[in-house]
C-alpha cells in the first residue's frame, strides 16, 4: 500500500465510491419500495380519488380535514388505542411472569422454554385461523368448555361488547413467545455476582425479583413495550381473518381502515386511505422518537 | 447498584451456610409448579387443539361440546381433503419461493452493505447510516398503498417476483451482520490484505464462511417473517394458485367452516416449517432477537 500521496488521494475517492456500489443493492431496493412509496403517500394523501381509483388532483388538506371530523375515524383511533393497551401490557406481563418462574432453577427448563416459545412459531394467519376455531359459538370448544359450568354460547366475535376482547386476547397469545424469548434472553444475560451476592444477603423469592431482577431487565420490558406498541398498531391479519373489522366497526384498528378504504370491496379510495396511512406513519414514529428521547432516561442500563 | 455494592461487601462471614435453605427453595418450587402447570395448559391449548383437531372427524368436532381428543377415531384423510379443496399444493410451492427469494436476496444486500459499513471507507457514512436506519421506523403498512400501486402497473400482481421484490433488503439485517462484523479480529483483515486477497475475495472466502452464526440468524429471521407475511400477499395475489399458503389457509376457513379437522389440517401444513425453525433453530433467534432493537 505504499502509493505516492497525490495518487493516494484519488485512490481513496475511488474507494468512496467502490463503497457505494456495496450500499447500492440495499439503495435500490429502499428506494423503489420504501422512499418513493413514502413520498407517494404523501402526495396521495394530498389528492383526490376518482372511483375508477386514480388520483383526481390537489385537493390540498381536505382527507385530512374530514378524517379528525369524521366519527367513525375518531372510532378507529379509539379502536387502535384499545387494542394497543389490551394486547401489549398483558403479553408482556404474562410473559414475565413464565420467564421469572422458569428462571427460578426448576427442572425441565429447557422443556418448559422451547414449549412456551412455540406461539413465537404461529403466523398471523395460522394463528388467527385457529382462534376461529375456538370462537365458533356454535360448536367452539371454547364454549364448549365453559357449557359445563353452565355458561350459555358466548357470541365472541360478533358480540360488539366482546370482539375487541376476544381478538386481543388472540394476539396476546401471538405475542407471548416471543416477549418470552427475550426477557428469558435477558434473565440469562443477568451478572451471576450480582445475584449471589443478593441471594447471600439474604435475599430471595419475591424480594429478589422485585430489588434486584426487575430493575436489572427494564431495558428489555422497555425494549417489548416500544416493539409489542409499534407491532399492535401495525396489526391487520387477526381482525381480517376473525372479525373483518365488525361487528359495527368496533375492531376497526387504523391498518384495518386503510385496507377497508384502499381495498376492500374495490373502494379504491387511496387518497383518505393515504391521509390515515400517514397517521399511523406520525404515531409509530412519535414512539420511536420517544423511545429515542424521554424514556430512555428512566432505563435502568448497565 | 449502589445497594447491591453495599450488600455485597457484607456478604463473606455467610458465605457457608446454604444448606438451610434448601427446604424453603423446594416449598417454592411446588408452587411455582403449580402456577406454570396452568399457564402451560393455557398457553399450550391452542397449539394442542390446532394438531389434535387436524385429526378429528365432523363426529368429534361438530358436536356440542366438542369433544378435546379424537373419541370416534383418527381422522389423517383431513389432510387430504385440505389438500384437494384449495391448490394447497400450488401455494406451497409459491410460498417457499418467496421465502427463498426473500432470504437470499436480504442476505446478499446486507452482507454487501454491512460489510461497506465496517470495511470500506465510505463517504457520508453517518448520512448512509441514518437512511437505514430510518427505514426500520417507516411501518410497511403505512406505505403499502403506493407499493400495490407500483406492482400492479408493473404487471407483477400473481408473480413471485410481486411479492418478494419490496424485501429483498432490510435495515435489522444489516445492522444485525455490522455487528457480528465489527467483533471480526482485524489482524485476520490484515493478514488477509497482505495475502493480496482484495475486498470481494476477503468478504467471500474470509468473512463470510467465519460469520456463519450470524448469517443463520438473519437467514432463520428472513426466512421466518417472508412464510409468515399475510397483508402483502392478500393484496399481490388474486389467483387462488399463485397464492401463497398464508391466504390459503385462511381462505380454506371462510370457504367450509363445517369441518374444523380439515380446516385445522391446512394450518398444521402451513405451520410445519416455521415449527420446526423455532424448536430448533432457537439459539439463532435469540441472537437476532434485541439486534432490531431499533424498529
Amino acid at each position: 500500500m505504499t502509493v505516492p500521496t497525490a495518487v493516494a488521494g484519488t485512490a481513496r475517492r475511488k474507494g468512496a465510491w467502490a463503497a457505494l456500489v456495496y450500499l447500492l443493492p440495499a439503495l435500490v431496493v429502499f428506494g423503489v419500495f420504501i422512499f418513493w412509496p413514502l413520498v407517494k403517500s404523501m402526495l396521495l394523501s394530498v389528492q383526490g380519488t376518482d372511483i375508477l381509483g386514480n388520483p383526481s388532483g390537489y385537493v390540498g388538506f381536505v382527507n385530512y380535514g374530514t378524517l379528525f371530523t369524521d366519527p367513525e375515524f375518531l372510532t378507529v383511533l379509539w379502536v387502535t388505542f384499545a387494542f394497543t393497551i389490551l394486547t401489549v401490557l398483558p403479553s408482556i406481563a404474562i410473559a414475565l411472569f413464565i420467564a421469572l418462574i422458569l428462571h427460578g432453577r426448576i427442572r425441565g427448563v429447557r422443556f418448559f422454554r422451547t414449549a412456551f416459545a412455540l406461539p413465537f412459531a404461529f403466523s398471523v394467519a395460522t394463528a388467527s385461523v385457529i382462534f376461529g376455531v375456538l370462537f365458533n359459538p356454535a360448536s367452539g370448544v371454547l364454549n364448549g368448555i365453559l357449557s359445563h359450568f353452565g355458561v350459555g354460547k358466548v357470541a365472541w366475535l360478533t358480540n360488539p361488547d366482546l370482539a375487541l376482547w376476544s381478538v386481543s386476547g388472540a394476539t396476546v397469545w401471538m405475542q407471548i413467545g416471543y416477549n418470552l424469548l427475550v426477557i428469558s434472553a435477558g434473565l440469562g444475560a443477568l451478572p451471576d455476582d450480582v445475584l449471589e451476592a443478593a441471594r447471600l444477603d439474604g435475599a430471595s423469592g419475591f424480594r429478589l425479583q422485585r430489588s434486584i431482577i426487575m430493575p436489572l431487565i427494564t431495558p428489555q420490558l422497555f425494549f417489548l413495550v416500544v416493539v409489542g406498541t409499534i407491532h399492535s398498531l401495525q396489526s391487520f391479519g387477526q381482525i381480517k381473518i376473525l372479525t373483518v373489522g365488525g361487528p359495527e366497526g368496533r375492531t376497526t384498528t387504523l391498518v384495518y381502515s386503510i385496507y377497508e378504504q384502499a381495498f376492500a370491496n374495490n373502494n379504491s379510495n387511496y387518497g383518505y386511505a393515504s391521509a390515515q396511512a400517514m397517521v399511523l406513519l406520525l404515531i409509530v414514529l412519535i414512539i420511536t422518537a420517544l423511545q429515542f428521547g424521554v424514556l430512555e432516561r428512566r432505563v435502568f442500563y448497565r | 447498584m449502589t445497594s447491591t455494592l453495599d450488600t455485597s461487601t457484607s456478604t463473606e462471614p455467610q458465605e457457608a451456610s446454604p444448606p438451610p435453605k434448601r427446604p424453603r427453595r423446594s416449598r417454592r418450587n411446588l408452587g411455582s409448579y403449580l402456577i406454570l402447570g396452568v399457564l402451560f395448559v393455557i398457553v399450550l391449548f391452542p397449539v394442542y387443539y390446532g394438531l389434535v383437531g387436524s385429526l378429528m372427524g365432523e363426529r368429534d368436532t361438530n358436536s356440542f361440546p366438542p369433544a378435546l381428543w379424537p373419541v370416534h377415531g383418527l381422522h389423517p384423510e383431513n389432510y387430504g381433503d385440505a389438500l384437494d379443496i384449495i391448490p394447497l399444493g400450488n401455494q406451497y410451492l409459491t410460498s417457499v419461493l418467496q421465502t427463498l427469494g426473500i432470504m437470499v436476496g436480504q442476505l446478499v444486500t446486507s452482507v454487501l452493505a454491512a460489510y461497506a459499513f465496517v470495511f470500506l471507507p465510505l463517504r457520508w457514512r453517518g448520512f448512509w447510516f441514518a437512511v437505514f436506519l430510518s427505514t426500520m421506523m417507516i411501518p410497511f403498512e403505512s406505505i403499502i398503498i403506493p407499493n400495490y400501486l407500483l406492482i400492479s402497473t408493473w404487471g407483477l400482481k400473481d408473480t413471485i417476483a410481486g411479492l418478494t421484490l419490496p424485501f429483498l433488503a432490510t435495515g435489522f439485517g444489516t445492522f444485525l451482520l455490522r455487528q457480528s462484523f465489527l467483533s471480526f479480529p482485524t489482524e485476520l483483515r490484515d493478514a488477509a490484505r497482505v495475502d493480496g486477497a482484495g475486498h470481494f475475495r476477503f468478504l467471500f472466502s474470509i468473512l463470510v464462511p467465519l460469520s456463519r452464526p450470524s448469517l443463520a440468524a438473519l437467514g432463520i429471521w428472513s426466512a421466518l417473517s417472508a412464510w409468515n407475511m399475510y397483508f402483502w400477499p392478500l393484496l399481490a395475489t388474486e389467483d387462488p394458485k399463485h397464492q401463497t399458503i398464508q391466504i390459503g389457509i385462511s381462505q380454506l376457513q371462510s370457504s367450509d367452516g363445517d369441518s374444523p379437522g380439515m380446516v385445522l389440517a391446512g394450518v398444521m401444513l402451513a405451520l410445519f416449517p416455521t415449527l420446526l425453525l423455532v424448536i430448533f433453530g432457537q439459539r439463532f433467534i435469540v441472537r437476532g432477537l434485541t439486534a432490531g432493537a431499533v424498529k
